[in-house]
């Protein structure tokens, strides 16, 4: 049985998850990288490396379609509610590291707190005839977050990129995307709020429950390594 | 669900709809797939993580019907000006939570009353309606009056501000507590916050202030974060709720027992919630007007806090029956006068309403005679 092990294709985590992969000692020949989604790792008993984006790994590990899959713990999450009982962290590798804030407008001075988020909306409200508009690309993260703080007159804008521009546009409000080192946001205007932290991601190593290999117990990436 | 379980489930809705119409009510249909605008903007974005929600290119985002009460509301509000009974009958869908073993789709079967303004008689009559319907289920009733809490809210010493907080989250009982909690202290605010509050007390240019710190982007404006940082400075200068107040919240929410000895504790507690003498008049109506049906007020439970979480946007009198071998709901209802107005655009319109779940009738079972 060949053992799938899904890997970003390109953007943020993907350079480093073959890094990660090779020093775990899952080598793979460089001249096929370029070509083609899927290469045969070296060294190991009928290893594959399928490229994929990194949004489509974790549904593909749901499915069983792949074993193994390296993702950002953002896109497990915000797709799969369930996901404890369809796969299962091996390991957090340390990169990809990231947060997904909620962010106002700067000249916002009277929002500093998610909880000044309330007053601001039934305000906003009496004004625009609307809730406050927040734009994002993870629906269930930001919608879980907001229940958490009981913020409710708020409306879920889909935002599947250049996300810090919808303020300015005058599609959101406010937003709530992924924050690094927070110079995008200052460059379009926008501010973190003090305790707006949605999630904090990084790349994790995943195994699907879906898929069990020969009759042996569920190997984790160690027992990989060891039948090299 | 079996075929012969489905069939008596249906069985089941269309006898409770004959019911329903044997008490005046006129049977209408609503459409399954409804605009999710409204019904967004009603509930707020929560009850999208809830529902199913489609679109297509002709009609935008379309949501499959989580309930009856708004669809049938609004069918009232566009054809009608006088009172009128509706019952209805038909799937609704609710997304459940991942593991849970809770159906998304089942029948719900109900009747709402519009623009009965008598509303104690309307209130004592569509719960009698229900208490018929479930006379010989084994099943335990639960009555409160959501109206309780908002006319102890209004009868607050606190500013309007702060009067339309607490009512906006009457329906979140944690956020409600908190908020008390933060009104009775002289509130606790950060040191950003104080400097901010400072130089709006001492007449700073705050024009100056805002534009200083960004640019002006997005609809709201440099007018509304000015506004509403001087509600904040006036706010920051506002008498803390009393002790005396916040105690007499406390144990108004504790209030349990026959409905018939309620208006009583209120009265009393009403010397620490001035609000709650109107209260007590609107339930002693009620209890009036059950007992000329012949439904004795003593046999009926009551608690002041019953339907904060569960019976969303309801403002009045709410009652439900569990079974008595699942504790699942059965029947539920209540007054909701506040959303309707809202639905007919400022007109005042008092709508009470109820819904059963056939399905889950039909598995509570019968009281052996």
């Amino acid at each position: 049985m060949n053992i799938k092990i899904g890997v970003p294709a390109k953007g943020r985590l993907s350079g480093k998850s073959l890094d990660w992969l090779r020093s775990n000692g899952l080598g793979f020949n460089e001249p096929d990288l370029d070509r083609r989604y899927s290469v045969r790792a070296a060294g190991v008993v009928s290893a594959e490396l399928v490229f994929l984006p990194a949004g489509e790994i974790p549904e593909e590990i749901r499915r069983g379609n792949l074993m193994f899959g390296i993702t950002g713990a953002d896109l497990v999450h915000e797709q799969q509610p369930d996901w404890r009982q369809r796969m299962e962290i091996q390991a957090e590798l340390g990169f990809g590291n990231t947060r997904l804030m909620i962010a106002v407008p700067q000249f916002w001075i009277d929002v500093e707190s998610v909880h000044d988020l309330d007053d601001v909306a039934a305000r906003f409200r009496a004004e625009h005839g609307w809730g406050l508009r927040i734009a994002t690309k993870y629906h269930s993260l930001v919608r879980e977050f907001l229940r958490g703080i009981d913020l409710t007159d708020y409306r879920l804008v889909d935002s599947q990129g250049a996300t810090e521009g919808t303020v300015a546009n005058e599609m959101a409000e406010a937003i709530a995307d992924l924050v690094s080192t927070g110079e995008t946001l200052t460059a379009n205007g926008l501010k973190t709020l003090s305790d707006g932290l949605v999630f904090k991601s990084q790349a994790i190593f995943i195994r699907s429950r879906e898929v069990s290999l020969r009759s042996s117990d569920r190997p984790d990436i160690q027992e990989i390594m060891t039948w090299r | 669900m079996s075929a012969d379980q489905r069939a008596a489930v249906a069985a089941e809705a269309e006898r409770i709809l004959a019911f329903f119409e044997s008490k005046g009510a006129e049977r209408v249909e609503v459409d399954i797939l409804q605009p999710s605008a409204q019904l967004l903007d009603l509930y707020g974005e929560d009850i999208r993580s809830r529902a199913y929600i489609t679109r297509d290119a002709a009609r935008n985002e379309m949501v499959l019907r989580p309930d009856f009460t708004v669809p049938v509301a609004n069918h009232h509000m566009s054809n009608r000006k006088g009172p009128a009974r509706y019952a209805y009958s038909g799937p609704v869908f609710r997304k459940q939570e991942p593991g849970s073993d809770k159906a998304n789709e089942y029948l719900q079967s109900g009747i709402e009353y519009f623009g009965a303004s008598d509303r104690a008689a309307a209130d004592a009559e569509i719960f009698l309606v229900f208490r018929e319907l479930l006379a010989a289920s084994e099943a335990r009733v639960a009555t409160g009056d959501l109206g309780i809490l908002l006319a102890a809210v209004e009868g607050l010493s606190v500013s309007d501000r702060r009067k339309s907080t607490l009512l906006r989250h009457i329906w979140r009982p944690a956020r409600f507590r908190r908020l008390v909690e933060e009104y009775s202290n002289a509130a606790k605010v950060s040191k950003r916050r104080h400097e901010l509050l400072v130089d709006a007390g001492c007449g700073k240019d705050l024009h100056r202030l805002v534009a200083g710190a960004g640019p002006v982007i997005g609809v709201r404006t440099t007018k509304e974060v000015i506004d509403r940082i001087r509600a904040l400075d006036l706010d920051s200068m506002e008498e803390p709720l009393s002790g005396k107040e916040v105690e007499g919240l406390r144990d108004l929410l504790r209030i349990k027992g026959p409905m018939s000895a309620i208006p009583a504790r209120l009265r009393h507690l009403s010397r620490q919630l001035p609000g709650l003498g109107r209260a007590a008049e609107c339930l002693e109506a009620r209890i009036d007007a059950l007992s000329e049906l012949g439904c004795d007020p003593s046999g009926l439970p009551f608690e002041a806090s019953y339907g904060r979480t569960t019976l969303e946007y309801y403002d009045g009198f709410v009652f439900g029956w569990f079974s008595n071998a699942s504790g699942e709901t059965i029947a539920s209802g209540g007054r909701y006068d506040l959303i309707n107005e809202v639905l007919g655009s400022g007109r005042k319109c008092p709508a009470i309403g109820g819904v059963v779940r056939p399905a889950v009738l039909i598995s509570a079972g019968r009281r052996a005679e």
